[in-house]
């Protein structure tokens, strides 16, 4: 099942939801909506699932208009954030409503249905709590109560409202690794929309990246991490240093470090330079920065510094945490810094990504 | 300390034991032993006056119209005022509210004023021999107004709270309009709505104001039972104006029993599924 989204746009009042959104999945992919609040991608989302419509733009499904096509028709599986599951039901009651709705023609028979509800019951790890109510399952039961109950009618389609936003750390890690390998198991096309890019990156086949209303970026997680298109999708996708460049007799340069082989021929007086901590380079010979260690925080396998740089200001740099010793890598310590991999913009939307050592 | 505060706590028991005395139990022992006071045979004597019947009857058909009437139009209005916006929201709200803030006797004199005999449509009822005022759809509609509030006024707080994203499910999940509000939305709400219609119906089988007014208090065609009451009261008939107030006294009982008995009924699903809240 491919699904096509074009030119989509949405507008509440005077506030632009959605501006030209395009987007494919392809069948049984994983594509995540990545953004902050308000950037549109729940918005996307409900459109999908028929609870909202466009005001201008088509999505079809194998060529099919999907608009034309009533929510209740569209054979999507929904699942909200805050579970959505109809209290006043037993969970077996709940995974069974998409099936006891329908017009009797097409409804299984009781026995079928039962059926259907135990091997969802069991493929969701919840065989036994049939008979329970909503309020009597955890955040986590919660969740899979109602992705069994999504699955139940078959869908063509799975949609995903922040699925694990209101669970705790821990169950939502677990959960998340469960419904991925669900989901490869079932071949099942997914839109996931969430804000949180760890998650974004962790699961999904292709990342868009959304703002304001548009898609600044879609691609596979190393495409979106590694090779930034925009100075947001730089931003809001892991943590990242920020470098003001300024063009001088040498080129484009911060502090001393000047990146070669500049593509723009002397254009741009200004330019920011976007690097990841894991791109600094410590200790490095010929290094252009020398720095101070400000703070260690030790994060587990790694280790996090915040670095005082003579000229360009605090910079966070990560290394292995191993190396804190080996490296006499303490508060105080005198260090040299290199950048070893950046993106740089400039202007509208020049763009410039730099490897160090890639040039002569 | 510990004395200190279960003193507080006697006290505050007391207090309240004897303000349910004063005002609830008291009135209430006064009604039925008035009623009874010249025995069983002069109560029952009250009951067998076809005055004192079709009162019973009025005052039940009154209600069993009204209620239905109001829950339809308080699960709109609640449905309404619960899950869109729109122009005009902010007047629904205060027009459901009026028949609270307005006394039932000016409800009662602008209906005499719109179909009266010398009101807005009263040439045109006259002209086709409709009577509504001194008449039984006079007796409706002012009941009808101003037991108005009761269920949308219960619904309304409870539907906000819960959202639409159940039916918004369901709708997903293939349910069709009428699907989603039997299987999703009216089981959400039924508890509320049972108590918004014990309170309407209470309402309307007691409501005396606007009735007083659009009645005309016609012995065995206009008079509901709060009216029967006042009247034989009047006419120094104690006995029977006490009998007919212990009637109506004793459904005000039957329907707290009632409620009380699906409370127990259904006191597990209540209790696993924080169903009314």
């Amino acid at each position: 099942m491919t699904l096509s989204i074009q030119s989509i746009g949405r507008r509440f009042g005077d506030t632009v939801a959605l501006a030209q959104v395009s987007l494919e999945v392809k069948p049984g992919e994983f594509v995540a909506l990545l953004g902050p609040s308000g950037s549109g991608k729940t918005t996307l989302l409900r459109i999908l699932a028929g609870l909202d419509y466009p005001d201008v733009g088509t999505v079809s499904l194998d060529g099919d208009d999907f608009l034309a096509t009533d929510a209740r028709k569209r054979r999507v599986g929904l699942v909200f954030q805050h579970y959505a599951l109809f209290r006043h039901m037993t969970v077996a009651e709940n995974i069974a409503f998409g099936l006891r709705v329908r017009p009797w023609r097409l409804r299984p028979k009781r026995a079928q249905i039962a059926s259907r509800v135990s091997e969802l019951l069991l493929r969701v790890r919840l065989d036994g709590f049939g008979n329970r109510y909503p309020a009597q399952l955890s955040g986590g039961q919660r969740q899979r109560v109602a992705l069994a109950r999504a699955l139940a009618v078959e869908p063509q389609l799975l949609l995903l409202d922040e699925p694990f936003g209101a669970l705790d750390a821990q169950v939502r890690t677990g959960l998340r690794r469960w419904l991925r390998e669900l989901q490869e198991e079932l071949g099942l096309s997914t839109v996931l929309v969430t804000h949180d890019q760890e998650e974004a990156l962790e699961l999904a086949d292709r990342v868009a990246v959304m703002n304001n209303g548009v898609i600044e970026q879609v691609g596979t997680p190393e495409e979106v991490y590694f090779e930034p298109a925009t100075p947001f999708v730089c931003e809001f996708i892991g943590r990242v240093n920020r470098v003001a460049m300024r063009r001088g007799t040498g080129g484009l340069s911060a502090a001393g470090w000047v990146p070669r082989d500049e593509p723009w021929h002397g254009h741009y007086p200004h330019a920011t330079a976007y690097i990841r901590p894991e791109h600094l380079e410590i200790g490095a010979q010929d290094a252009p920065w020398q720095g101070v260690v400000r703070h260690v925080y030790l994060a587990g396998s790694i280790a996090h510094l915040d670095l005082d740089v003579s000229g360009v200001g605090t910079l966070e740099a990560d290394v292995a945490s191993e190396d804190l010793a080996r490296r006499n890598l303490a508060v105080g310590a005198q260090v040299s810094v290199s950048p070893a991999r950046s993106v740089l913009f400039a202007g509208e939307n020049a763009r410039w990504s730099w490897q160090a050592g890639a040039g002569p | 300390m510990t004395t200190r505060a279960s003193v507080v706590r006697v006290l505050m028991i007391l207090t309240s034991v004897a303000v349910l005395t004063v005002f609830l139990l008291l009135p209430l022992a006064v009604v039925f032993s008035e009623a009874f006071k010249q025995g069983l045979h002069a109560f029952t004597r009250v009951f067998h006056q076809a005055e004192a019947r079709s009162a019973i009857w009025l005052t039940l058909l009154v209600a069993v119209i009204a209620v239905p009437v109001n829950m339809v139009f308080g699960v709109t209005a609640a449905w309404l005022m619960a899950r869109f916006e729109f122009r005009g929201k902010a007047l629904l709200g205060a027009f459901i509210d009026l028949p609270f803030s307005v006394s039932p006797v000016i409800s009662g004199m602008a209906f005499v004023l719109l179909f009266g005999a010398q009101g807005w449509f009263g040439p045109w009822l006259i002209e086709r021999n409709l009577g509504v005022i001194f008449a039984v759809p006079g007796l409706v509609l002012a009941t009808v107004f101003i037991t108005l509030p009761f269920i949308a006024r219960e619904l309304i707080p409870l539907m906000q709270a819960q959202g639409s994203e159940e039916e918004e499910a369901a709708r997903v999940l293939g349910a069709g309009s009428w699907q989603m509000f039997f299987r999703v939305t009216l089981p959400n709400i039924r508890w509320a709505l049972l108590y918004g219609v014990l309170l309407c119906n209470a309402r309307a089988m007691g409501e005396f104001g606007a009735v007083s007014v659009v009645s005309g208090h016609i012995r065995n065609l206009t008079t509901t039972m709060p009216l029967e009451v006042e009247m034989r009261y009047n006419e120094y008939d104690y006995v029977g104006a006490f009998a007919v107030a212990s009637l109506l006294a004793l459904l005000a009982v039957l329907t707290l029993a009632f409620k009380a008995l699906m409370e127990w009924r259904y006191r597990h699903e209540l209790a696993a599924g924080g169903i009314h809240r």
